[in-house]
């Protein structure tokens, strides 16, 4: 238990945190703006990178690549938008039914279960490689970080817009934004192809980070998503009240999970039981608000007078 | 102005929980009638509303708003004819969201959303201008989440966002009834008052009676789905509590004298 292998270690997990902290802003919007808990993006995570390394791979340039990818996230999302709204499936099992089609998709995108690309044959902007000895403005955490500041920075915008707040007031409450002529199921729809257009963008940087697209790298991406809202949450919501702030605690709470992460590995913990532990960490934590709403619940004073009316 | 034709609804059809909620339900509002609506629990009061409203599609029937068929709208394009306020304080604003955003919100009913700034500064200072006139001192707190607000502010803000886009119709549904006495009354005045400066044509469903005579140029009572009592001017203003609740004793056999509308 070397000290210096952690510290060795940890540039590449904030790496990593800030290429899921896309994935989790994005998880941020269904979740927490929708109120929707949307299991595409576990399907979807793995379409991103499979479509942006197969692009790569047939001698696309890197930004058209993660475009396209970004691109195929948005088709996912819409995809579970109409099994939600016109059809009427419930989000939950809708994200699900996208999730296993893409499956298939993503298989079929790849042509096998893993597809694997060389660093220094391709012009990648993300790499384990470029965490150390490579120029800051090469370094994969700057890179990623200026996404994430540029992700955070368009969604600030857009959800200040007029179609941005109706989209808000859906998630918060439909029948009001029904009431004042919006169109809740096109807002649902839009909600989810951006959620799921960044999962994608998150999912093709992660990629190029690792160098191969896997079948399985999205299982599970939703527990990772969810825990770094709550991680964010958690820390900064007595202080973040700004919607970019906000997505911002997202994105440092999705680093920090990356950081426990690897204190975690260099505990020597088995890593087959990483799965189960996020899985309890994050029930936990759903939990704490609902306890504290039935166990702790401080009695309020009702106030009177005309200012109250 | 309103015409409603022939409008049946049937909830739970073919179930043991079947309920005819509108049975051939007609009625013709002219511009600017401010209808007060009465009538026992399951008579299709608020029923009549969401149909209106389109929440759900009718059965039969057609519903015209100035000549035009509504009957086939979804919910949010009617909006753009309709103000509504509901009678739980939680359903008519985003609770997440700030005053001004929500009377934003408001302000765009009718027309399509586009990238352009939710709230521009010039509606910033406007909203808080009518705000102030509520006089409920919420003016200085515009930014604060609507869930902060108590349940008469929530419906004072809410009728302001009915009507704030001067719709040609609005439909107040026991919009006071979840409010304690006193804001029932100030809820009720500032919407008579809004009423009357707009010239809305108004339909206000109220379990008050005393509230149905006071308010308003026309009153129906409702019955199993339909309208069994329609007056309106002088007759209606010469009204007693007793005559309204003698009619419900005559249509429905005495049924009525457990209902909660005795309690006013």
């Amino acid at each position: 238990m070397d000290i210096m292998t952690l510290v060795n270690a940890l540039p590449g997990a904030v790496a990593q945190g800030l290429i899921w902290a896309i994935m989790a802003i994005g998880v941020y919007i269904t979740y927490r703006v929708l109120d929707i808990a949307d299991l595409t993006v576990d399907g979807t995570l793995c379409t991103g990178g499979a479509v942006c390394i197969m692009c790569m791979l047939a001698g696309c340039n890197v930004w058209v690549s993660i475009l396209l990818a970004t691109c195929a996230g948005l088709l996912a999302g819409f995809v579970t938008g109409i099994f939600h709204t016109f059809m009427g499936i419930q989000p939950i099992l809708a994200g699900i039914l996208t999730q296993l089609a893409l499956w298939s998709v993503n298989l079929k995108i790849m042509g096998k279960a893993n597809q694997a690309i060389n660093v220094n044959q391709y012009d990648l902007i993300a790499s384990l490689r470029y965490i150390k000895d490579v120029p800051f403005y090469q370094n994969t955490i700057f890179v990623v970080a200026i996404f994430v500041a540029v992700v955070i920075a368009v969604l600030y915008w857009f959800f200040g817009t007029e179609l941005g707040c109706s989209i808000r007031a859906t998630g918060c409450n439909a029948n009001m934004a029904r009431a004042q002529g919006i169109n809740t199921n096109l807002n649902k729809v839009i909600g989810l192809m951006i959620s799921n257009g960044l999962v994608a963008l998150s999912g093709a940087l992660l990629a190029q980070y690792q160098g191969f697209a896997d079948i399985n790298m999205g299982r599970g991406s939703i527990v990772i998503g969810l825990a770094a809202v709550i991680i964010g949450e958690a820390l900064f919501s007595r202080i973040f009240h700004n919607f970019a702030l906000k997505m911002l605690s997202v994105a440092i709470g999705s680093v920090i999970y990356y950081l426990v992460y690897q204190v975690v590995i260099w505990f020597k913990v088995d890593t087959d039981l990483l799965k189960a532990f996020s899985a309890i960490v994050v029930a936990i934590f759903l939990a704490i608000p609902y306890w504290k709403g039935k166990y702790f619940t401080k009695p309020t004073v009702a106030k009177g007078g005309d200012k109250n009316a | 102005m309103l015409e409603i034709k022939n409008v049946y609804k049937t909830f739970n059809a073919g179930t043991v929980n079947q309920k005819v909620a509108l049975n051939g339900l007609n009625l013709t509002l002219e511009d600017g009638d401010f209808v007060t609506v009465i009538g026992g629990n399951g008579a299709g009061k608020s029923t009549m509303l969401n149909a209106v409203a389109g929440v759900w599609p009718i059965d039969m029937g057609k519903i015209l708003i100035d000549g035009k068929d509504i009957t086939r709208l979804p919910e949010h394009k009617r909006a753009k004819y309709i103000g509504r306020v509901f009678q739980d304080p939680m359903m008519g604003t985003a609770a997440t969201m700030g005053i001004d955003e929500n009377l934003a919100l408001a302000r765009r009913r009718g027309r399509p959303r586009t990238l352009r700034t939710g709230i521009t500064a010039r509606e910033r200072t406007e909203f808080r201008e009518m705000v102030k006139e509520l006089d409920l001192g919420l003016e200085d707190r515009m930014t604060s989440k609507v869930g902060l607000l108590s349940g008469g502010q929530r419906q004072a803000i809410t009728l302001l966002m009915a009507t704030l886009q001067k719709p040609r119709l609005l439909l107040l549904d026991e919009h006071t009834a979840a409010l304690d006495p006193k804001t029932a009354a100030k809820v009720l005045t500032l919407s008579e008052r809004i009423v009357r400066e707009n010239n809305l044509t108004t339909l206000m469903i109220t379990h008050n009676m005393k509230d149905a005579i006071k308010y308003g140029n026309r009153l129906i009572m409702m019955f199993e789905g339909r309208i069994i009592y329609d007056v309106r001017g002088e007759e209606k203003a010469a009204l007693q509590v007793s005559d309204l609740l003698a009619r419900f004793e005559k249509v429905s056999d005495g049924e009525f004298a457990n209902d909660r509308m005795l309690l006013s």
